[in-house]
């Protein structure tokens, strides 16, 4: 189109206000790694055996399935919904694939139909949110007793534990001789493909519109409710995942694995710096809260204090976390109000930094 | 002038909100027993006027007088207190209470023991309805009445509060004919019995049956005040547009081309019916009405973010799926709804990545998109059309209202529309921006874009329009050339029952 095409000197935009690394130190993604990378040298010199390989070896099987379900719920927040039904699912998908190996289906294709009853769970909580418009919270507080119900009903207060002892040592397997556990593979894949989705997709714009305002995004082409679907299904696929892991790591397929997970989830994605109103967050940053969570739960077990006790830091981190954001925002708009009123809206293109559009 | 002092008056009120002045010489005076009509265009400070007698508002200059006092309203409170009452095109009751308790709500009569006296309520319900003349239940719950019966429960409810002076806002816009004859017999009631009614409408037939004084506003400013033997409604539709539409709207000459978008008989219930229309390449299509004629569910139908039952939209010779926006985008529709703020934008995001929004897709050609991309592709829009601002980083909501609708045409321009619907192009933008605004319209259609524009600013739609379409409470009423739309056949259309579908020549 050759609108305006006779204009000899178009305008030229500077690409960002601020520059690099300020965008990159200044966020809230970077306050909580650094939190960590804190809470992680403070933990090694502090409390004995720490920092000891076996000691991460550990941690990394026990933050994995917060880990794998904190990726789509991620996802779910940004938008501005939530899926409190995931723990629920976990036990779904233990119960399942345990019952499906005592008939004496194969270990892949009972893992596979678990994998599918827990997508179909997932997607349950998507049609409920999208075509019926009930808000997730209320859905998946249903959910979650609907499942944890169904999972406990099926087998009772019975456990099967009779598994295979093969896959036990692939899941707990380490690379070569050192104390990383093979299962850090899939986790760091995984990791990397919801990254890109979120933040580098098309798919993940939309996520972000939807979660900051459902109208324009609809008004702008987003399917919003698509979006919504999708990510319920693949939350409940995930759990899934999280279920037969734990299965297989402790060798127990049981309906109450995984009871009150779903807490631990929420708090450490809103750690990471995920705004529970929708629209802002980033997987960085929910890494971070996960591994973070994870550390403060291990040093203080290894420095010998309660469950209780390591519950209610917990609880006042992740307090003093949404405290902080709240602050952070609060000042950042008395900023901005005070810069829009010294400089107007337009810093005469003349004073306005005439950097090319950067990159 | 009477000696007698009038139940209301109003002289040169003033209001502005920010930079916008709504109302600067509003002038109403109303004397008891009589029933008198308020009207003017979309925008002429009406509904100011109306909020500022009710309370809402506080006027910036002017006097306000209720039977020769000056008074001074700080709430709606203090204002029902002094006897003035208004009702709302759609009241809000609390649909689980009764018809009784509605009218009482906040001020329910005790008795010695401090308990609500509910046989003294009805007495009272029952009397009023009996003063109104219209039989309504009163134990039964305001759930399921209908739009008409829960105005006359609020008209019960301001006599019960001895109202003096009652203002109609647009009352009879929901309401079918029965009720309205009806509604007119209240009124005429109320008048008998020594109330100042003021009513507002659209609909000059209703004006010219019940009232006997009319004063027309234009523009935030009192225009004429007359009784309603003594003009014509030509006279009166005169008087509510009488302004020179020319220089103001730089049209240009464009080559018309062949149908991009074609509209046959859409209808979706209650809404809109059998809308037809055909908007060709470098043709501007104006979509008149007024406000709740349905002009923007028509739209919003087109674009496919609303349903529709039944008919069918066609983009350049192919059918438009209903209800998928992202296809209607991929085809080349592109749309700038109303509602800019809750619609336009997303207000927390910064203006690239509201700009490369509809167009993430087709900029993200490996299927990954990364800042840089898009900051590239804002950045040649935001550009063209000269949004002001320092970088693209900036959020969106921060900026003034015409810099946010050219962050919008940039976002939709960038999706190569061929066919632009634009709602309410210049609402809430300065003057400067207005024009710039009609001049990129005017050489997007000279460059060949088929755009439909709705707008409820007559001049707006008589500048900028090759032809115009006129809607009347769903309905389409008239199909105008350039030459035959003139403001008074426009305007007359848009009053129009749908009943008349109106001859253009009998029109102008």
């Amino acid at each position: 189109m050759s609108l305006l095409a006779e204009k000899v000197e178009p305008r030229t935009y500077a690409a960002h206000a601020k520059p690099w690394w300020q965008r990159t130190l200044m966020t809230r993604d970077a306050a909580i790694i650094a939190l960590l990378v804190v809470v992680w040298t403070y933990a090694s010199i502090v409390i004995l055996n720490f920092s000891d390989p076996i000691t991460v070896y550990f941690l990394v099987l026990d933050i994995t399935p917060i880990l794998l379900i904190a990726l789509p719920m991620t996802l779910i927040i940004i938008t501005g919904e939530i899926d409190l039904s995931v723990a629920s699912v976990v036990g779904l998908s233990s119960v399942l694939f345990g019952v499906l190996h005592r008939e004496g289906v194969p270990m892949v294709a009972a893992m596979v139909l678990a994998l599918l009853a827990c997508a179909v769970a997932g997607a349950f909580n998507g049609v409920l949110v999208t075509r019926f418009g009930l808000p997730s919270l209320a859905v998946t507080i249903g959910t979650m007793a609907l499942f944890r119900g169904i999972a406990v009903g099926a087998l009772g207060t019975t456990a099967i534990t009779d598994w295979p002892d093969a896959w036990g040592d692939v899941v707990q397997a380490r690379i070569g001789d050192s104390q990383i556990p093979l299962m850090t593979v899939p986790l760091v894949v995984l990791i990397v493909i919801f990254a890109v989705v979120l933040h580098f997709t098309p798919f993940g714009r939309g996520i972000f519109a939807a979660g900051l305002s459902k109208d324009a995004a609809r008004f702008s082409g987003v399917n919003v409710d698509r979006t919504k679907l999708i990510l319920f299904t693949l939350s409940g696929l995930v759990s899934g995942l999280a279920g037969i892991y734990f299965t297989l790591r402790y060798g127990s397929a049981r309906g109450d694995n995984a009871t009150g997970l779903e807490l631990q989830v929420v708090a450490a994605v809103l750690l990471g710096g995920v705004s529970i109103f929708g629209g802002r967050g980033a997987i960085p940053g929910v890494i971070a809260g996960v591994v973070l969570i994870g550390t403060i739960g291990s040093a203080l077990r290894l420095d010998g204090l309660s469950a209780n006790i390591i519950q209610i830091i917990t609880g006042v981190l992740l307090i003093a976390a949404v405290i902080a954001a709240s602050v952070l925002g609060w000042t950042g708009r008395i900023v901005g109000t005070y810069r829009r009123h010294h400089s107007s809206e337009e810093p005469s293109s003349k004073q306005s930094p005439e950097r090319k559009r950067s990159e | 002038m009477p000696d007698t002092p009038a139940a209301l008056e109003l002289r040169d009120v003033a209001k502005s909100f920010g930079p916008v002045r709504a109302l600067r010489t509003g002038s109403l005076r109303v004397e008891a027993g009589s029933i008198h009509a308020l009207v003017g265009e979309n925008g002429a400070g009406k509904s100011t006027l109306v909020k500022i007698v009710a309370g809402l508002y506080r006027r910036d200059a002017g006097d306000y007088l209720l039977a020769g006092e000056q008074v001074d309203f700080r709430n709606t409170a203090d204002a029902k207190q002094a006897g003035v009452a208004v009702i709302y095109q759609e009241p809000t009751l609390f649909p689980d209470l009764s018809v009784t308790e509605n009218i009482f709500m906040g001020r329910q009569p005790t008795n010695r023991w401090g308990k609500i006296d509910r046989a003294a309520m009805r007495t009272e319900v029952v009397e009023l309805f009996a003063r109104l003349g219209v039989p309504i239940e009163p134990d039964r719950p305001t759930e399921g009445l209908s739009i008409a019966d829960q105005q006359l429960i609020e008209i019960a409810k301001a006599l019960s509060l001895d109202a003096k002076v009652l203002i109609m806002d647009e009352p009879t816009a929901a309401l079918s004919g029965n009720e309205v004859d009806r509604l007119m017999t209240v009124a005429r009631t109320l008048r008998d019995q020594g109330c100042a009614v003021v009513f507002i409408s659209h609909r000059f037939d209703e004006v010219f049956a019940l009232c006997d004084t009319i004063t027309v506003m234009r523009d935030g400013a009192y225009i004429s005040t007359d009784p309603i033997s003594a003009v014509t409604e030509d006279e009166i539709v005169q008087r509510l547009v009488g302004r020179e539409v020319s220089n103001l709207y730089p049209k240009l000459e464009a080559t018309v081309g062949k149908p991009m978008l074609e509209v046959k008989g859409l209808t979706r219930t209650g809404l809109f019916h059998d809308i037809s229309l055909t908007v060709r390449e470098g043709e501007i299509v104006g979509l008149a009405g007024l406000v709740g004629a349905g002009r923007s569910e028509v739209a919003q139908a087109i674009f496919g973010v609303d349903p529709y039952e039944s008919g069918e939209v066609i983009l350049d010779g192919r059918p438009v799926p209903p209800g998928e926006p992202r296809r209607a985008i991929e085809m080349g529709l592109a749309f700038v709804p109303e509602d800019r703020r809750q619609h336009g934008l997303v207000l927390d995001a910064p203006i690239s990545r509201n700009i490369t929004l509809p167009t993430s897709g087709r900029l993200a050609r490996t299927g990954l998109i990364s800042t840089g991309i898009e900051n590239r592709s804002a950045a040649d829009w935001a550009a063209r059309l000269e949004v002001k601002a320092a970088t693209l980083d900036t959020v969106a909501g921060t900026l003034s209202g015409g810099n946010q609708q050219k962050v919008v045409l940039a976002k939709w321009l960038s999706t190569q529309p061929k066919v632009l619907i634009i709602d309410e192009p210049t609402r809430g933008i300065d003057v400067g921006t207005k024009s710039e605004v009609h001049r990129l319209l005017s050489t997007l259609a000279q460059e060949g874009l088929a755009i439909l524009m709705i707008s409820s600013e007559l001049p707006e739609v008589l500048g900028m329009a090759d032809r115009v379409i006129v809607l009347s409470e769903g309905h389409q009423t008239a199909e105008l050339s350039r030459e035959e739309a003139t403001p008074e056949a426009v305007m007359r259309a848009a009053t129009a029952h749908h009943s008349t579908t109106l001859n253009v020549s009998e029109a102008s």
